[in-house]
């Protein structure tokens, strides 16, 4: 592949461009190896002068909040996406500065759904130049044919909090969409009919943004109560009839797999966390909502409850099933940025061992020190892993960008990571010679767990010794890529073209791998 | 010519398959117009896989319709032999050469707790199947496939059988009834298989013509493991002929009961308490124990309701079944914890064998325990507990080095 002179291979072994979007780029350096100087962003100083000594912050329309806001050409705009695939508001600022006539926005959410596909006309008619965040299924795929004007830039969740604090990313103008809040902009989001939970992934855009619009259907007297968001930070409420949709606020990925070959999935990684010494009294955990996770967290309650033993804390990422942990006494915190169900909403409300976090609690690199490393168990996903153990969760293995990146990198830290994922997806291996983006560094990886077998991290002779008896299927990850080659056949490369449609950073703020445009032949 | 034959399952729930339309031609070569979810990382396989069976075949012209949902290599051959097939009848078998699908031969008294039905124009599920530790597993030919695509899945259940690994389970495949059973002995014994279930059996001549013809076909093709038989009672007339059937040939090691049939043949219907086929049930268990074969009861279909498949497969190892058959691997862990021996079995089995070695080691004639005597079925049904505890790993393997410590 022919590269641009001046372009760098960075410590991951990943040609990285000298500047994206027009930003200077710090090629990844190594896990751990990449220190920042200097003090945070702070955002203009704002004085109660300027505003109403009523308390009351309304205003009639978004659009007349972003005007308000002083909207213009080539602004950062923010989102969050507690209301999921359930979303009505994001898409309404775009449209609104559509309307308005404004162009080269930056959209900075904290992850898309596919409720956002609009975005693409916006995209299209240039109101939006490019988004950094998240980019799932169609923006994803507009993304990388190419036809995104800027190029994308994909953070973590903690990335994110450390892109903004750092002054990476300049919020212009945060609107923070809010199930309930009170005209002087205090806000939650465990009331209303788009009840989501915690409104953790907001917390920098409240801090850091130059001006804040919280969005409700549910306005309430002051105060509004809990204040998880602030109103001191807040410049502008706007009342809308409906800001999410519930049956899509709570996420159809909660259920429990019926699939046979998950469960022997999720039966495996149990097995595998109790032969390795994991499943302990005080141990803590995460594992996500998606089908496979949950039922390993079925194990794990199982386990615990029978052994009469506790897990101190987990991080979520919560569901009706962690909740029922919670409550069976065999969980004793769950610390909550993202809330998945009405059955969590709910304990969050009522139950003091469930308390909403955000971001800078438990992902964010550039904190004093973050939730993950001190974690014993993380259960992750993948869309594939690598013979060195590097993983990807952004691109699928024909190059088309499918997915944000989620918690996933920052999880990473945690003292024993492991990905449960199928062997292949739809004839598709999931182990490749080489990832075809780069996600995360193998040395950080240490557990692939699949219907076929387990491979352990060689770097992990600990994890290995433990479980050498155990009666699991163990393999290396080389044996399983073989197995899954004589079914599926050995995939053919993908075909890229040199440019570059986004760019995936490291929780420290350095590029580890770009994605480039998928060449169709024609 | 312009006649288009077809085979395969398309749509969204056909994931893992692919529905393949030949339309041959007078000119033109080959065309192929291939829509793949996995185009862009196997189309070229794909092609190559269709130039190469249309050269096999001797098919100049024609033109190849594919939209494969993600078919793996097994089922694209068997949906592209299937249509070629329809178009060309006698056309031969198209197999490749390495037969990676690992064989086992069987044992007439291996255990038979649990056997996993697999629909056999379903490829999706067949892949994984040998993962669940199922005893047995019956890639099936009869109820579960609709009479016109009986063709198509023969093939997929042949190439099933060739390339895949089910594991430690035995090899089963449920025929159709005589005479379309005989299609289905001809295309998969010679794909080495440890077990064939006999379908609505009534009478010995059935078993019989099936293990007459089974032989015929092993010796013509070579294959000189023992193939076994499980006649599925499922009529009132059945259940009268239970024990003829039983002991029709030696190569019978099971009789199993299919219960939706039955209760449809005797007027009533399935019901979670299973009163409406007790005496069936006693009866077959009966008939099997006199032959000396082993019992398994119909499968459960609830899958969602472990407490009741566990109430019930308690109920059948009560009755004196062996095993059940499954629908769902959800089931196999459960069928296989209730049909594993208690611990107060284990240590009555123990005690048992114990006493017969001890008497050996002496040079007694009789065996006894206590005041009872040891025939040798009482041994033989020991020895069976002990080699499912060992197995299960409910006793070590040495356990006789530490017993009465």
């Amino acid at each position: 592949m022919a590269h641009k002179s001046d372009w760098t291979k960075n410590a991951a072994g990943r040609w990285i461009p000298p500047e994206i979007n027009g930003e200077k780029v710090i090629p990844f350096k190594g896990i751990g190896k990449h220190r920042p100087s200097g003090n945070r962003y702070g955002p203009p100083i704002r004085t109660s002068i300027d505003y109403p000594p009523d308390g009351n912050k309304q205003v009639e329309t978004l659009k007349d909040a972003l005007v308000k806001s002083g909207i213009r050409d080539g602004m950062v705009i923010s989102t969050h996406h507690h209301l999921r695939n359930g979303d009505l508001v994001a898409n309404q600022v775009f449209k609104a500065a559509s309307d308005l006539g404004i162009k080269d926005l930056v959209w900075f959410p904290s992850a898309s759904f596919p409720c956002h596909e609009p975005m693409i006309e916006y995209l299209k008619d240039g109101t939006i130049h490019h988004i950094e965040g998240s980019m799932n299924g169609a923006l994803g795929r507009f993304c990388s044919e190419g036809k995104m004007r800027g190029v994308g830039v994909l953070r973590s969740h903690g990335g994110r909090y450390q892109a903004i604090q750092d002054g990476e990313v300049k919020i212009d103008i945060a609107v923070i969409a809010a199930p309930t809040a009170d005209p002087f902009g205090n806000a939650n989001g465990l009331y209303g009919p788009s009840a989501c939970g915690g409104l953790g992934y907001s917390l920098a855009d409240m801090l850091y943004g130059d001006r804040v619009i919280v969005v409700t259907d549910h306005l309430v007297p002051f105060p509004c109560i809990p204040m998880q968001i602030i109103g001191n930070y807040v410049d502008f409420v706007v009342v809308m009839d409906k800001i999410g949709i519930p049956e899509q606020i709570v996420s159809g990925t909660t259920r429990i797999t019926r699939s046979p070959d998950r469960l022997l999935i999720a039966e495996y990684t149990a097995r595998f966390c109790d032969a390795a010494g994991l499943i302990k009294d005080g141990f803590s955990f995460q594992a996500g909502a998606g089908g496979t996770s949950l039922a390993i967290g079925i194990y794990f309650h199982k386990m615990l409850k029978e052994r009469g033993i506790k897990a101190r804390f987990a991080v979520g990422g919560s569901t009706e099933y962690s909740v029922k942990m919670l409550e069976d006494e065999v969980l004793e915190y769950m610390l909550d940025a993202q809330t998945f169900d009405l059955t969590a909403v709910e304990s969050m409300r009522n139950n003091p061992r469930h308390p909403d976090i955000s971001i800078f609690h438990c992902y964010d690199f550039h904190g004093k020190g973050t939730y993950t490393t001190m974690m014993d168990v993380m259960i992750l996903g993948a869309t594939e892993v690598d013979v060195h153990f590097n993983g990807n969760v952004v691109t699928h293995s024909d190059g088309i960008l499918l997915h944000g990146i989620g918690g996933w990198q920052n999880c990473l830290h945690a003292r024993c990571t492991i990905l449960p994922v199928p062997l292949f997806r739809n004839r598709i291996p999931i182990i490749r010679d080489e990832v075809t983006t780069l996600c995360g560094p193998g040395e950080l990886i240490d557990v692939i767990v699949t219907e076929r077998g387990i491979a352990i991290n060689p770097l992990r002779t600990d994890l290995l010794e433990k479980v050498k008896n155990s009666g699991l299927p163990l393999k290396s990850i080389e044996e399983l890529k073989a197995e899954a080659e004589a079914l599926c056949g050995v995939p053919e490369p993908v075909d890229f073209e040199d440019e570059v449609v986004a760019a995936v950073k490291w929780v420290d703020g350095t590029v580890i791998d770009v994605i480039k445009k998928v060449r169709r032949n024609p | 010519m312009s006649d288009s034959f077809s085979s395969g399952n398309t749509g969204p729930s056909a994931r893992g398959d692919c529905f393949v339309t030949l339309t041959l031609k007078e000119s033109g070569g080959i065309t192929l117009d291939i829509q793949s979810k996995v185009g862009d990382l196997f189309g070229k396989s794909i092609r190559n896989l269709c130039l190469d069976m249309m050269e096999y075949y001797g098919i100049p012209d024609a033109h190849l319709s594919i939209e494969d949902q993600g078919a793996l290599p097994f089922t694209l051959r068997a949906r592209l032999e299937a249509a070629i097939r329809k178009a060309f009848p006698d056309c031969k078998p198209f197999l490749v050469t390495d037969h990676s699908g690992i064989f086992y031969p069987s044992e007439k008294d291996r255990f038979r707790r649990s056997r996993l039905y697999l629909p056999g124009n379903n490829p999706k599920l067949m892949i994984n199947a040998g993962l669940y530790a199922a005893d047995g597993i019956i890639l099936d030919l009869e109820d579960s496939v609709a009479p016109s695509r009986k063709d198509e899945a023969r093939i997929l259940v042949r190439n099933a059988l060739h390339e895949l690994n089910f594991g430690t389970a035995e090899r089963m495949i449920r025929i159709n009834p005589f005479p379309a059973g005989i299609l289905d002995l001809e295309t998969l014994i010679p794909e080495k298989v440890n077990c064939v279930l006999i379908p609505k059996c009534e009478s010995r001549e059935d078993v019989i013509r099936a293990d007459l013809k089974i032989k015929e076909i092993a010796s013509e093709s070579g294959i000189d493991h023992p193939v076994y038989l499980i006649p599925i009672v499922e009529s009132a007339r059945g259940v009268g002929a239970a024990q003829e059937i039983a002991e029709a040939c030696d190569t019978v090691v099971a009789l199993a009961i299919g219960l939706e049939d039955l209760t449809a043949d005797l007027g009533t219907r399935r019901t979670e308490e299973g009163d409406e086929s007790f005496v069936a049930r006693s009866l077959l268990v009966l008939a099997a124990r006199a032959a000396g074969v082993q019992a398994t009861d119909s499968v459960f279909s609830d899958v969602a309701n472990m407490n009741a498949l566990e109430k019930t497969a308690l109920e059948s190892k009560k009755m004196g079944f062996d095993g059940m058959g499954c629908i769902h691997p959800r089931q196999i862990p459960v069928i296989h914890e209730v049909f594993a021996p208690t611990s107060f079995e284990i240590e009555k089995a123990q005690a048992i064998v114990m006493a017969y070695e001890d008497a050996e080691k002496k040079g007694l004639g009789v065996v006894s325990l206590g005041s009872k005597m040891i025939d040798a079925p009482v041994l033989k049904r020991a020895m069976k507990t002990i080699r499912l505890a060992e197995t299960l790993n409910r006793i070590p393997k040495n356990w006789r080095e530490t017993y009465g410590t």
